[in-house]
């Protein structure tokens, strides 16, 4: 019988069927960070465990690390401490750290890929709901709590449900100007943020025949967004370039029959899903977001939501709170709404095509004045090769800060902050109430090159009109 | 390891209405920031109940009359967001030992259910019934009904659901998987074996 991806690698990672009736799943990859491990660390040492597979977890430092600050101590001393935790418990239990200095250092989920460590056919978990990027691969990847990662440190496996699988097609071809963030950004619009949950998105179609492997990731990164816990693209001939002459993959003739293995792994012609759902790529614009979610976005040529206008209560009461949060106008357009500070980074957007599409169109043109903009690559790696290409400068002299790897403002757990109400263009991957730091905080979720048209003009704008995007391509 | 069993929760309720509550209002990340889960009880959806000086914002959680509170209802899509498990500690730390919600969010389910906190899910307008009683007499008890997965309340009974997988965890007292995780470590080594990238 025909299997998709998701059956086969299930199928292959499965130990047994535990007693509640959930499967004891085998994890082959372990990713881990400061965040959400030194918890997990203590309960393995509280209850005298070992950690069962320590060739298979990998360590790096990503939410906590000040991007202005290379030298510790840094300045926060809870954020040494984390530091300092992950470090000791690296040690102590022979895990691989991708610490500063090892030049690796970047948030995990462009570190993995980065290294080859991400592979088709594998399961993937990571104390982080970002985990979903690495299905890109063909790999099913989770996101899960510290309790679980405890699980997989003790015994390399946890305790999950079989989740559904949903088809999602995007086929046709991208308008110019129109990004995988868009794509990501408008099926989390059409699905809805709880449409996935239960299950695994597949995507697939001509668009993502097309993408780049940055591409993928930068969808599968956002499926959790729409709910789904898990999100990946059949492997294809791109992963397998992408993945040749990693310092993790397989070299000589275990490449081969590794290649060979991962083929197995793609989807079957006619298998079955348990929903399928089809999108026109012609059908998606430049999008932006303009609540408190990430399904609440809208094309840049559209007008923000009038709660007046909703078909349901409910959908009228979340447009309210969010136009309240937000302090935006119902009815006006999105274009052309002011902001104060332009983030370029992420898991979701902070790879070496994400820095070169913004630096090819903003090259030679400035941030308006009394925006605070900043780019931060995602990995001490994709740093380097920005600087290599002198991507940096072109951004230094369009007045971007040019940062060290992190995490940084998508998320607020370093100095890279939001104050007071400011309004943030960012390319990262939430706009939840007081996500960058400040409880009134303002976060406009869109694609790197429209947050960097926003940075230019000084307000919401259309990156095809203010980069003559369509006359580039 | 042994755990107990919960078959049901009696205690008062709150109601904390809306719905897509994410994981970053339950616990901002500025809160994660720590090596061990104390104290984050205290913080438990900071940014909606406290202004920056530390005053309080109108908040059902600030309200003497729901002081207290042990079972927690909300809407729908309850947790989404980031997997931080810091989010159902602090529901726990804070005190509530149960959630009622229309759905929740799949990470923070699992991550509930692996701290022995039951996510019982129940209709929309069920919720509301409840939370209309509890506005009436804050001080009722409630019965969340694991093992039978109904809620008892002001004299009236309505279906509260929980996951199989999660009410068997539950009810049984294994809740928390790592003993059987452990259990099962020699069948580990065989379905590795026969993973080439698992390889040494």
């Amino acid at each position: 019988m025909p299997k998709s991806l998701f059956e086969k690698v299930w199928d292959a990672h499965a130990v047994r069927t535990l007693a509640n009736g959930q499967t004891q799943l085998l994890i082959g990859t372990h990713l881990i960070h400061e965040v959400t491990s030194p918890q997990a660390f203590g309960m393995l040492r509280d209850l005298g465990l070992k950690v069962a597979m320590p060739h298979r977890t990998f360590a790096t430092v990503d939410h906590i690390i000040p991007t202005d600050q290379l030298v510790e101590p840094y300045r926060d001393p809870m954020a040494q401490a984390m530091m300092d935790e992950l470090r000791k418990s690296c040690r102590e239990y022979g895990i691989t750290f991708f610490d500063r200095a090892s030049g690796k250092q970047g948030i995990v989920h462009i570190v993995g890929p980065e290294q080859g460590i991400t592979q088709p056919g594998t399961t993937i978990a990571c104390g982080d709901s970002h985990t979903s990027t690495h299905g890109a691969f063909g790999a099913i990847a989770f996101g899960i709590g510290t309790s679980q990662v405890r699980d997989v440190l003790a015994t390399q496996t946890m305790a999950l449900g079989k989740l559904k699988v949903r088809r999602v097609n995007v086929t046709g071809q991208l308008r110019p100007g129109v990004y995988a963030k868009d794509v990501i950004l408008h099926i989390i619009r059409t699905l809805g943020v709880d449409g996935g949950t239960g299950f695994a998105y597949e995507y697939g179609g001509e668009v993502f025949d097309r993408f780049t492997m940055e591409e993928r990731m930068t969808v599968c990164n956002m499926s959790i967004e729409g709910g789904a816990r898990a999100g990946y693209v059949n492997p294809d001939e791109t992963t397998f370039a992408y993945l040749k002459g990693r310092p993790y993959a397989p070299k000589g003739a275990a490449w081969d029959a590794a290649v060979l293995h991962w083929k197995s792994f793609a989807s079957d012609a006619g298998c079955g899903y348990d929903d399928v759902v089809n999108l026109k790529a012609a059908d998606i614009a430049p999008t932006v977001t303009w609540g408190i979610n990430p399904g609440q976005g809208i094309s840049i040529t559209e007008n923000i939501p009038d709660p007046a206008q909703a078909k349901a209560v409910d959908e009228q009461a979340s447009i309210e709170e969010a136009l309240a949060y937000m302090k935006l106008k119902p009815g006006a357009p999105i274009k052309g709404t002011k902001i104060d500070v332009a983030f370029i980074g992420s898991c979701t957007n902070g790879r070496l095509s994400d820095f070169q599409e913004v630096a090819r169109f903003i090259k030679g043109r400035k941030v308006a004045a009394g925006v605070k903009a900043i780019a931060v690559p995602g990995s001490q790696i994709v740093g380097l090769q920005c600087e290599k290409l002198g991507l940096d400068k072109i951004l230094r002299e369009a007045g971007f800060e040019w940062r060290a790897a992190g995490c940084s403002m998508c998320l607020a757990m370093n100095p890279d902050k939001l104050i007071g109400d400011q309004l943030c263009a960012s390319s990262s991957n939430r706009n939840f109430k007081g996500r960058q730091g400040s409880p009134t905080g303002r976060t406009l979720l869109m694609s790197p090159l429209m947050v960097a048209a926003a940075a230019v003009v000084g307000a919401v704008a259309d990156a095809r009109e203010v980069f003559d995007v369509a006359q580039s391509n | 390891m042994s755990l107990a069993k919960i078959t049901s929760i009696t205690g008062r309720g709150v109601c904390v209405p809306g719905n897509d509550i994410d994981t970053d209002r339950i616990i901002p990340a500025r809160y994660l920031k720590c090596v061990t889960f104390d104290g984050l009880g205290e913080f438990l959806f900071q940014d909606v109940r406290k202004h920056a000086d530390g005053s309080a914002k109108p908040h059902p959680l600030n309200e003497a009359r729901f002081q207290g509170a042990t079972i927690l209802l909300s809407g729908a899509n309850f947790g989404c967001g980031s997997s931080r498990e810091h989010a159902p500690q602090a529901i726990q730390k804070a005190g509530f030992r149960a959630i009622l919600a229309e759905n929740y969010a799949e990470i923070f389910f699992g991550n509930c259910t692996t701290l022995g906190l039951p996510c019982a899910t129940a209709s929309r307008e069920d919720i509301a019934k409840v939370a209309a009683a509890i506005e009436k007499n804050p001080a009722m008890e409630i019965v969340l009904d694991v093992a039978r997965q109904e809620i008892r309340f002001a004299g009236q009974t309505v279906a509260a659901p929980i996951r199989e997988t999660a009410r068997d965890g539950l009810i049984h007292g294994r809740w928390d998987a790592i003993g059987e995780l452990i259990d099962g470590l020699p069948a580990v080594q065989t379905t590795a074996a026969k993973l080439p990238y698992l390889a040494a």
